[in-house]
C-alpha cells in the first residue's frame, strides 16, 4: 500500500513539474517580447538609416545646416538638389523644447512645492485630480487650441505693440506644449521632495527657520538631483512630442533662436516625410529614419541620465 | 520634593519654567501634568523608560510639537518669564534662542561650514562674509570639532563619521547662539568614545549655555547632569539635585527605576 | 528679560512676508495651470457645441418617373445615380420662383449640399416606391449656408470678399420665412465617414476605426503584459536576463510614440507586408506602445498583495503556478484591469503612430473588421483641423468633445471597476 502511495506521488509529481517548466517557458517568452521591441525599434531604424547614409554620406547630415529635402527626378542625380543637414531641425526642436521648459519648469515646481508642502488636505485632493486631467488630454487636441486660439492671439498681440510674429511661432507651440508638461514635473517633483526625510526639516525648524526658508533652503537643494532628473525626463518629452508641433510649428527649416519666428522639429519633418505620396526608397523617405535615429539616441540617451540621477538620489535617502 | 512646586538647589535662578503641563496626540494623553523649572547654566537630564513621554515633553520648549498637527500642549511653560505660546511669541524667533540636537545626527547635504553658517545666514547674525566665518569657525571649536575638520570645511557634512556628525549638529545649534540647547538622546546612535567626547563637551558648554538632555541611560544622566527629573507613564515621577535622586530616591518608582526593575 | 519674543523684530517680519509671498506663488502657479485647461476646454466647447445641429432645407419634391428611371427596371445603381438636380431645384422655385437664368439656377441650386442629390439617390434605391410620388424631404444645407445660419459669416463685411452673396441670403431668408430652413439634430456626424464637405462629414468610421484598434491593443497588451508582469515579479529571480528585460521596460516606457510607429511601417508594414492603414497594424502599434505602462502598473499591483497570500498557498502544498494563478493574479486582476484601461485611454488619443502606418487617409467608407481601411478618431481630428474650409472647425471641435468623453467614461469605468471588484485581502 504504501509502495502504491508512493508510485502515485512520483507520478503525478513528473506531469506537474512539466507543466509548472511549460507555464514559466511561456512566461518568459512573453516577457522577452519587451526585449524583441526594443531590437526591432533598433533594429528598423538603423538599418533604414543606413541605406539614407548610403545616399546621403552621414557628416552632410550631422553637420549640415541647410535641411530643403528634394530628391532627383533621376536616380543618377542623387543628393545634388537636395540638403539633408539636421542641424536647423535640432535647433527648432531644441528651440521650443527650450520654450516648453520655460513654462513649464515654474509652474509644475511652484504647484509641486505648494502642493507637497503647504496645502491642506483638502486643497490636495481637489487640485491633484485636476492636474492629472491635465496630462491625459490628448496632444492632438493640445495642438489644435495651439493652432486655432494661441497662435493668433500671440500674433495679435505681437501685433498691437508692433512686433512681427509669424501665425506658426514657436512662442506658440512651445508655450501649449509647457502647459502639457506641467502634470509630468509636478507629479515626479511631488515624489522627490516628499520623499526628503523629515528630519532634515525638523534640523532648519529647530535652528528658527520659517516654513519657506525649511523649503527653500534645505528641501529643495537636497531634492536636487531628482528634481533635475524630472526635468531631463519632461525635456525628453517635449523633444519627442509630435502633435502639438505638427500642428502648430512650421514646415520651413530655420535655424533660429528667435520665438516668433516660424521653426520646424524632427518630429515635423518624420511626419511630412512620410505622410506624403513617397517611394519608400527614396532619400526622402529614408531621411525621416535617419531623423528618427538621432531623435531615438538623444531621448534614450537623456532618460538614462535621468534616472542614474533619481536613482543615485533615492539611494542617498533609502 | 513634590512635582508640584519643584525648587531649585543653590538658589540658581530658573531659565525656563513649566506648570502643569499636559500634551495630547489626538486623544491619547502623553504628558499629564507636568511642573518642572530648567535652572540656567546647569545640564538638566530627563530619564524615564521608552515611551514615558520624556521626549514629547523637551520638545514643547521649543515648540516642536507644533510641526505635528494632531498634538495639542496645555499648561504654562515661560522663557525668561514669557509665555511662550502667547500668541503674540514668534516662534521664528524662539528657537532661535532655544536650540535642538537630535537623536540621530541629521546635517544638511550642504558642506561643513554651510551647515554651520545656515543658522546665522536665515537670521541675519553676521555683518559680512569675515564675521560669518568667525562665527562658523567659534561654534566648530566650541563643538570640539574645528581641529578635525579645519581643513575640509568645504567637504559635504554628510562625509564625516556619526559622532562627528553630531558635533557638526552641535555646532549648528550654537551658530546661532542660542541661551538654551535642548538634546533628544544625542549620543544613542554614537559608539561609546564618541559618546565620552560629547559627554565631556557638554561639560564645557554649560558654561555658555543651558543644556537639557533626554537620556536613556542613566548611567550618563548621573554622569553629565547636575539636575535630573524622573518620567513615567507621562508623569514627572521625582525631580531634584542628580546625587540626590540617584543616592537617595524619595519615590519607590524611581527607586525600582533605578535599580532596574521597571524599564 | 529683553522683549524680542513678543514683538517680531522687521527683519523677521520680512522673512515671514517672504513666505506668504511664497505661498501665493505656489497658488498663481496652481490656478494658471487650470485656468488654461478650463479655457481649453470653453474654447472647444463653444466652437463644437453648434456642429450637434445641422442646417436643413425642405424641399418638396416629385419623384417623376421619367426623370429617375426612364428604362422602369429599377436598377439600384442607376437609381443612385440618376441626376435628381432639376428635381430639386423646382422644388426650391417654388419658395423662389425669381431664380430663372442660368446662373441664378445655380446659385440657387448652391444653397444646398453637393451631398443632396446623392443623399436623394440613396433614398430612392433604398424605396423605389417613392417613384411616382411627390413628398417632402429635408436635405442638408451647404456649409456655406449651414455656417451663414448658424452666424459665424459676417454679412457687413463686404460682398466681393465672401462666398455668400447678398441675393443668396435674401433667398435663404425666405425659405428660412417659409419654414423650409431650419436647424436639425446632426445625425450625419453619428453615422457617416468622412468627406470633402463638412455638412456630410461624420465620425462614424473614426470611431470605428479606434474601436477596433483598441479592441487589436486590448488582445494584444494585456495578457502580454500581466503574464510579463507576474513572471517578473513572481518567478524571475535576479539574473542579467531580469535585469535586461527591466531596463528595456523602462527604457520603452520613454521612447517617443512616433518612433513606434515607424518600427509599424518597417516592420510590420514592409517586412511582414501586413495590410496598410488598418486597425490590425494600428493596434498591433498601440500594444507596443502601452505595454511597458501596463506591466509596470501590474508589477506594483503585484508587489502590493500581501505574501501571507502566497504562503498560506504555499504551505498547502500548492504548486508555485498554482499559487500564482488561483490566488495571486486574482487578488491583482482587478488593479491590474484598472491599470490596463487606464493604458488603453492614452492609447486612445495616440495619434503620431498612426500616422506613420497610414490611417491618415481619406476615409469615407465605414470598416466593419480589423482589416478593413480605416483611420481612428484623434486622426480624424487632426486631417480636420488641417482642412481649409471654415465648416471643419466647429466638426474638429465636436469631434474632441467626443474623444473627450469617451476617454472620461474610460477612466470612470476603470475606477468603477476597480471599487466594484475589488477584494479585502
Amino acid at each position: 500500500m504504501e509502495q502504491s502511495q508512493d508510485l502515485t506521488l512520483r507520478r503525478s509529481s513528473r506531469a506537474s513539474q512539466v507543466r509548472e517548466y511549460a507555464i514559466q517557458g511561456a512566461l518568459i517568452a512573453c516577457s522577452l517580447v519587451a526585449i524583441f521591441t526594443t531590437i526591432g525599434i533598433v533594429a528598423s531604424l538603423a538599418f533604414e538609416a543606413i541605406r539614407f547614409f548610403g545616399k546621403i554620406p552621414i557628416s552632410s547630415f550631422l553637420f549640415g545646416l541647410e535641411w530643403s529635402p528634394q530628391t532627383a527626378i533621376r536616380s543618377d542625380q542623387v543628393g545634388a538638389s537636395g540638403a539633408f543637414g539636421v542641424l536647423p531641425l535640432l535647433t527648432g526642436t531644441l528651440l521650443i523644447s527650450f520654450i516648453a521648459m520655460m513654462v513649464a519648469t515654474p509652474l509644475g515646481l511652484l504647484s509641486a512645492v505648494y502642493l507637497a508642502e503647504f496645502a491642506n488636505t483638502k486643497t490636495r485632493n481637489l487640485v491633484k485630480p485636476m492636474l492629472e486631467l491635465l496630462a491625459g488630454i490628448p496632444t492632438v487636441v493640445y495642438g489644435f487650441f495651439a493652432a486655432l486660439v494661441v497662435a493668433p492671439l500671440i500674433r495679435g498681440a505681437g501685433e498691437g505693440v508692433g512686433l512681427q510674429i509669424s501665425s506658426e511661432s514657436a512662442l506658440a507651440a512651445g508655450s501649449v506644449m509647457g502647459i502639457m508638461l506641467v502634470p509630468f514635473i509636478s507629479s515626479l517633483s511631488d515624489d522627490v521632495i516628499n520623499a526628503v526625510p523629515q528630519a532634515l526639516r525638523d534640523a532648519s525648524y529647530g535652528m528658527g527657520a520659517t516654513h519657506t526658508e525649511t523649503v527653500t533652503q534645505v528641501v529643495l537643494p537636497a531634492a536636487t538631483p531628482g528634481i533635475i532628473g524630472s526635468l531631463l525626463l519632461a525635456i525628453s518629452r517635449a523633444i519627442g512630442e509630435t502633435m502639438i508641433v505638427v500642428m502648430a510649428a512650421g514646415l520651413a527649416a530655420n535655424l533660429t533662436a528667435n520665438p516668433f519666428e516660424a521653426v520646424t522639429t524632427m518630429t515635423v519633418q518624420i511626419v511630412t516625410l512620410l505622410t506624403g505620396d513617397q517611394e519608400f526608397d527614396s532619400a526622402k523617405t529614408l531621411a525621416a529614419f535617419a531623423i528618427a535615429l538621432f531623435l531615438l539616441v538623444l531621448t534614450l540617451g537623456l532618460n538614462i541620465i535621468a534616472l542614474k540621477l533619481v536613482d543615485k538620489y533615492k539611494k542617498k535617502y533609502a | 520634593m513634590n512635582t508640584d512646586a519643584p525648587s531649585l538647589e543653590s538658589g540658581a535662578k530658573p531659565i525656563m519654567t513649566a506648570r502643569n503641563v499636559d500634551v495630547f496626540y489626538g486623544k491619547k494623553q502623553a504628558i499629564d501634568n507636568v511642573s518642572l523649572d530648567i535652572p540656567e547654566n546647569q545640564i538638566t537630564a530627563l530619564i524615564g523608560p521608552s515611551g514615558c513621554g520624556k521626549s514629547t515633553f523637551l520638545r514643547c520648549f521649543n515648540r516642536m510639537n507644533d510641526t505635528i498637527q494632531i498634538c495639542r500642549v496645555k499648561g504654562d511653560i515661560r522663557f525668561a518669564g514669557q509665555d511662550i505660546y502667547d500668541p503674540k511669541v514668534d516662534v521664528v524667533a524662539l528657537r532661535s534662542r532655544i536650540g535642538m540636537v537630535f537623536q540621530k545626527a541629521n546635517p544638511f547635504p550642504k558642506s561643513i561650514f554651510d551647515n554651520v553658517a545656515y543658522g546665522p545666514r536665515i537670521h541675519s547674525l553676521s555683518e559680512s562674509k569675515d564675521h560669518l566665518e568667525d562665527i562658523v569657525i567659534t561654534s566648530l571649536k566650541r563643538a570640539g570639532l574645528y581641529d578635525e575638520v579645519s581643513d575640509r570645511l568645504d567637504e559635504p557634512g554628510t562625509s564625516l563619521s556619526g559622532g562627528q556628525q553630531q558635533r557638526l549638529c552641535i555646532a549648528r545649534a550654537i551658530a546661532v547662539d542660542p541661551q538654551i540647547i535642548l538634546m533628544d538622546e544625542p549620543c544613542s546612535a554614537l559608539d561609546p568614545i564618541a559618546t565620552a567626547i560629547i559627554e565631556e563637551l557638554m561639560d564645557s558648554m554649560k558654561e555658555k549655555y543651558t543644556i537639557v538632555i533626554v537620556t536613556h541611560s542613566m548611567q550618563q544622566a548621573a554622569r553629565v547632569s547636575q539636575q535630573t527629573a524622573f518620567f513615567h507613564l507621562g508623569e514627572l515621577v521625582e525631580s531634584g539635585d542628580t546625587q540626590a535622586i540617584f543616592t537617595n530616591p524619595e519615590k519607590e518608582r524611581t527607586q525600582n527605576y533605578i535599580s532596574g526593575r521597571i524599564g | 528679560m529683553p522683549d524680542y519674543l513678543l514683538t517680531t523684530s522687521p527683519q523677521m517680519a520680512k522673512r515671514h512676508a517672504r513666505h506668504k509671498r511664497f505661498q501665493w506663488y505656489g497658488r498663481i502657479a496652481i490656478a494658471i495651470s487650470i485656468s488654461f485647461m478650463v479655457l481649453m476646454f470653453t474654447a472647444i466647447f463653444f466652437r463644437g457645441i453648434g456642429a450637434f445641429q445641422k442646417t436643413m432645407v425642405a424641399v418638396d419634391v416629385q419623384f417623376t418617373e421619367s426623370q429617375i428611371d426612364p428604362s422602369g427596371k429599377r436598377e439600384d445603381v442607376s437609381l443612385k445615380q440618376a441626376n435628381y438636380k432639376p428635381i430639386l431645384l423646382q422644388g426650391l422655385q417654388q419658395v423662389v420662383p425669381e431664380a430663372t437664368d442660368r446662373r441664378d439656377r445655380n446659385q440657387l441650386y448652391k444653397i444646398l449640399s453637393n451631398g443632396a442629390a446623392f443623399d436623394l439617390g440613396e433614398r430612392v434605391a433604398k424605396n423605389p416606391d417613392l417613384i411616382g410620388t411627390s413628398k417632402r424631404v429635408w436635405v442638408a444645407a451647404s456649409s456655406e449656408v449651414d455656417l451663414y445660419v448658424k452666424g459665424k459669416i459676417d454679412p457687413e463685411v463686404p460682398e466681393d470678399r465672401r462666398r455668400l452673396k447678398n441675393q443668396d441670403i435674401a433667398w435663404i431668408e425666405k425659405l428660412r420665412e417659409a419654414g423650409q430652413l431650419k436647424r436639425k439634430f446632426n445625425t450625419t456626424f453619428f453615422t457617416s465617414g468622412d468627406s470633402r464637405q463638412p455638412e456630410m462629414a461624420g465620425i462614424l468610421s473614426a470611431a470605428l476605426g479606434s474601436f477596433f484598434s483598441l479592441l487589436i491593443c486590448f488582445i494584444i497588451a494585456f495578457p502580454l503584459g500581466i503574464l510579463t508582469a507576474v513572471y517578473l515579479e513572481e518567478y524571475a529571480k535576479k539574473s542579467r536576463l531580469t535585469d535586461i528585460i527591466e531596463v528595456n521596460i523602462n527604457n520603452l516606457a520613454a521612447v517617443p510614440s512616433i518612433v513606434f510607429g515607424l518600427l509599424g511601417l518597417a516592420i510590420f508594414l514592409n517586412f511582414f507586408q501586413l495590410p496598410r492603414s488598418t486597425p490590425l497594424v494600428g493596434g498591433m502599434v498601440l500594444a507596443l506602445m502601452t505595454l511597458p505602462t501596463i506591466i509596470i502598473a501590474s508589477r506594483s499591483i503585484l508587489r502590493s498583495v500581501p505574501q501571507a497570500t502566497r504562503d498560506a498557498a504555499l504551505g498547502l502544498g500548492a504548486s508555485k503556478t498554482q499559487t500564482t494563478f488561483h490566488h495571486v493574479v486574482p487578488l491583482a486582476m482587478p488593479g491590474m484591469l484598472t491599470g490596463t484601461i487606464l493604458g488603453m485611454a492614452r492609447a486612445l488619443g495616440e495619434t503620431a503612430p498612426l500616422l506613420m502606418i497610414g490611417m491618415v487617409a481619406f476615409i469615407v467608407d465605414v470598416p466593419k473588421g480589423v482589416t478593413d481601411v480605416a483611420t481612428a478618431l484623434p486622426v480624424q481630428i487632426f486631417l480636420w483641423a488641417d482642412s481649409p474650409e471654415k465648416g471643419f472647425v466647429e466638426l474638429t471641435s465636436a469631434a474632441i468633445m467626443v474623444l473627450l468623453v469617451f476617454l472620461i467614461l474610460m477612466n470612470v469605468f476603470a475606477v468603477y471597476l476597480r471599487r466594484k471588484l475589488e477584494r479585502r485581502w
